[in-house]
């Protein structure tokens, strides 16, 4: 029969079993034997290194860009080992993917501007910088369809003053009356509108997903070695100085970071010279970490980092009959914002709330009834045509939120003088990371700020309560 | 090539190495010559190889960031438009100047120009030249330009056509037909020119669907002259399309 004579083709099964049994002994054999690779203890190779030269804590755009602007800016290959350490590899809860991705120079504090516009001219010429060789070119998807602030008659003087300021450090801004508003926008409704800004140049948004993955790629291919795991402490030694008045002041050193594998209890100390916290809306609790803020109350040592992580909501509606190809990101000045998403008539919305109806961090689920109560009635009273919209799906993330004055903190600890932060952005983090990362690369390798002068967002403006307040905030 | 003793033989330390079909450009559909696939599988396994082809590219940008550097030398002896006139035949391109009828031209190239100091331009033909981001700050003091031509430059992309605002009260042409660079997120920076008659947008590339692309520009501009040939519109039923572009347009 046809089986018989096929079977008499095919090699017997057991004789085949047999052969695979025979080639896996002689390879345990060989492994065994002296010589080979093989040994009995084997070691997890996801762990980080023993030795570092700095670490990175937070493996956000702000990280990543620190990591790049260090490799860039070491003066002999290889002459620095940096590793950067993210807990979760999915980013399911970082502030840098969950974005809107705008970016703007219309800012109040110049140091704010500075950051954005050169952080534009980076993203200008993204492919010179974080181009790799045979890899595909980085394609940020930005949009330039600026941003417009409207300004009612009570902040109006603000908003002129800050058009100067901005104009001064080089931002292309122009201001716009109701008249020339309705003219250009048709669809505003421009009840209320005493002043609007609108950016020419260098202003939109883009997908912070590309930023962040080109400058992981980039980083490395020049080195920089990536480690899944959570810090969960340090190991420092402590000085004990006393001031001219006679208090005692904790001076701390860290000598090793402890990183922990995920959902394991394996950990590795990873000895550094110096530790970077960009660890976004949970660098206050890396810094608790060290004891930073375990102090009494009016002494140096009780001041904490005053970041924390705020949850903001971010909507995403469909309006067949809304704006068309030239909405710019607009901002009301209730605080509502909104922006166009795609060709198909969706958009993005959202608003800051008020302080004291800040929602639960603990998850991140939406609240939907805050687009019923606080963004529609706004959006609907300055664009009429979003009275037909239907929010087609929602989600929120963390503002690494300063308390203090809701702006960046960028530089050395004064108490730790081997941690570096670059955290507390309150929203701003994604559009300022090239440049930040730049400053913060340039101040430990180099010493000092060489190309924007960022000493004046240092930690020191905390230890002494003068706030920095930036009034362009959303 | 170094020899095979000194040079470094690499192992893969991305876990993916995407092999793009052309060295350093946005992917094509067929396969690379055979001198290209060979030079991308050498430049995984040597370091010599990948270092001489690192330099090639920074030499090439090097050199069209020198064509487009700033003529403040030539400006400061005959003015920011002659300085203009000047960059422009540099890049191999022409112009004419206000109140003129004769195009000057690289092609035939003359001195005359110099001699017309303190005249505006008001049509410049930059075709199949490198002009890119940083040449535009030569046109600064341009206010009475009328026609902008960039037909098929290849360093023309979003960046640029963001900084053309400073030409929003003048500028009533542009061509920008097959730009390789150009994505839909630039065609929103022509928001500003409010006061363009004619634009051509043909052939562009990147453009994913041109017929909603083009619905949308001239949403955005009412007053002008959309064209868009070299596309290929799909065609549904006449009755279909009619319906779906008036709801498009409400």
């Amino acid at each position: 029969s046809a089986s018989c004579s096929s079977r008499a083709v095919r090699t017997p099964r057991s004789v085949t079993d047999l052969q695979a049994q025979l080639t896996s002994i002689k390879q345990t054999a060989l492994d065994a034997l002296p010589g080979s690779s093989w040994t009995p203890l084997q070691m997890n190779p996801n762990l980080p290194p023993e030795r570092a030269d700095i670490v990175i804590v937070g493996g956000g755009v702000v990280g990543w860009s620190v990591a790049y602007w260090l490799k860039q800016k070491e003066r002999v290959r290889g002459g620095v080992k940096v590793v950067v350490v993210e807990r979760d590899p999915t980013y399911s809860r970082a502030s840098t993917v969950l974005s809107a991705g705008g970016i703007r120079q219309q800012f109040s504090l110049s140091e704010n501007i500075l950051l954005s516009l050169h952080s534009a001219h980076f993203m200008r010429n993204i492919n010179d910088h974080l181009g790799v060789l045979n890899e595909d070119p980085v394609d940020l998807q930005f949009n330039h369809s600026g941003y417009l602030f409207l300004a009612s008659e009570d902040v109006a003087h603000i908003m002129e003053e800050n058009y100067k300021t901005q104009r001064y450090a080089g931002a292309k801004v122009s201001l716009l009356t109701p008249t020339q508003l309705k003219e250009k926008f048709p669809w505003i409704n421009t009840d209320g509108v005493a002043l609007a800004s609108y950016g020419l140049e260098n202003e939109g948004w883009f997908d912070p997903w590309t930023l962040l993955s080109a400058f992981r790629r980039k980083a490395i291919s020049m080195g920089v070695i990536p480690c899944c795991g959570e810090v969960t402490g340090f190991q420092y030694k402590t000085n004990t100085v006393s001031t001219r008045e006679g208090d005692q002041v904790i001076l701390r050193r860290i000598r090793s970071v402890k990183v922990q594998m995920p959902n394991s209890l394996e950990y590795q100390p990873v000895e550094c010279s110096i530790v970077v916290n960009a660890a976004g809306a949970f660098s206050g609790k890396l810094a608790q970490m060290l004891g930073i803020g375990n102090g009494p109350e009016d002494s140096l040592t009780g001041i904490s980092v005053p970041v924390e992580p705020r949850k903001r909501y971010i909507y995403v509606v469909h309006c067949p009959d809304g704006p068309g190809l030239d909405t710019p990101f607009l901002i009301d000045y209730s605080g509502v914002y909104f922006r166009r998403e795609g060709l198909g008539g969706n958009y993005i919305a959202g608003t800051s709330p008020l302080e004291a109806e800040e929602p639960d961090t603990s998850d991140l689920e939406v609240d939907h009834q805050f687009f019923v109560d606080k963004v529609w009635p706004s959006l609907c009273h300055r664009v009429p045509a979003f009275e037909s919209l239907k929010v087609s799906s929602a989600w929120a993330g963390f503002y690494d939120y300063n308390t203090f004055d809701q702006n960046g903190i960028i530089g050395m600890h004064p108490l730790v003088n081997n941690m570096y932060f670059a955290t507390g952005f309150s929203g701003h983090g994604l559009q300022h990371s090239p440049a930040v990362g730049r400053g913060l690369a340039e101040l430990i390798i180099e010493g000092g700020y060489k190309t924007i002068d960022l000493s004046a967002l240092d930690f020191r403006r905390i230890l002494s309560h003068e706030p920095m307040l930036e009034r362009n905030i959303v | 090539m170094a020899a095979p003793l000194l040079s470094l033989s690499r192992c893969c330390r991305h876990p993916v190495l995407l092999l793009s079909r052309c060295l350093l450009s946005s992917s094509t559909v067929s396969k690379a010559p055979l001198h290209t696939r060979l030079l991308l599988y050498l430049t995984k396994r040597f370091y010599d190889v990948e270092a001489l082809l690192t330099w090639t590219s920074m030499f090439k940008k090097r050199g069209v960031r020198k064509k487009n550097a700033y003529y403040g030398y030539t400006g400061s002896f005959h003015g920011p438009h002659v300085a203009a006139a000047y960059f422009i035949l540099n890049l191999k391109g022409g112009f004419r100047y206000r109140g003129r009828s004769d195009w000057f031209h690289a092609e035939k190239f003359d001195w005359d120009f110099i001699n017309h100091k303190d005249c505006p331009l008001e049509e410049i033909d930059l075709s199949y030249t490198v002009i890119n981001c940083d040449g535009l700050g030569n046109f600064d003091e341009e206010k009475s330009l009328r026609t902008l031509s960039l037909k098929a430059c290849p360093e023309v992309d979003d960046w640029f056509l963001s900084r053309l605002h400073v030409f929003q009260d003048s500028l009533e042409e542009l061509d920008i037909s097959q730009c390789p660079r150009i994505t839909i997120g630039g065609l929103a920076a022509l928001r500003n020119l409010k006061g363009l008659k004619r634009l051509d947008v043909s052939s562009l590339p990147r453009i994913a669907n041109p017929g909603l692309v083009v619905i949308l520009l001239e949403e955005m501009l009412p007053k002008c002259h959309v064209i868009a040939d070299g596309y290929e519109f799909d065609a549904p039923p006449k009755e279909e399309e009619s319906g779906h572009r008036e709801e498009m347009h409400r």
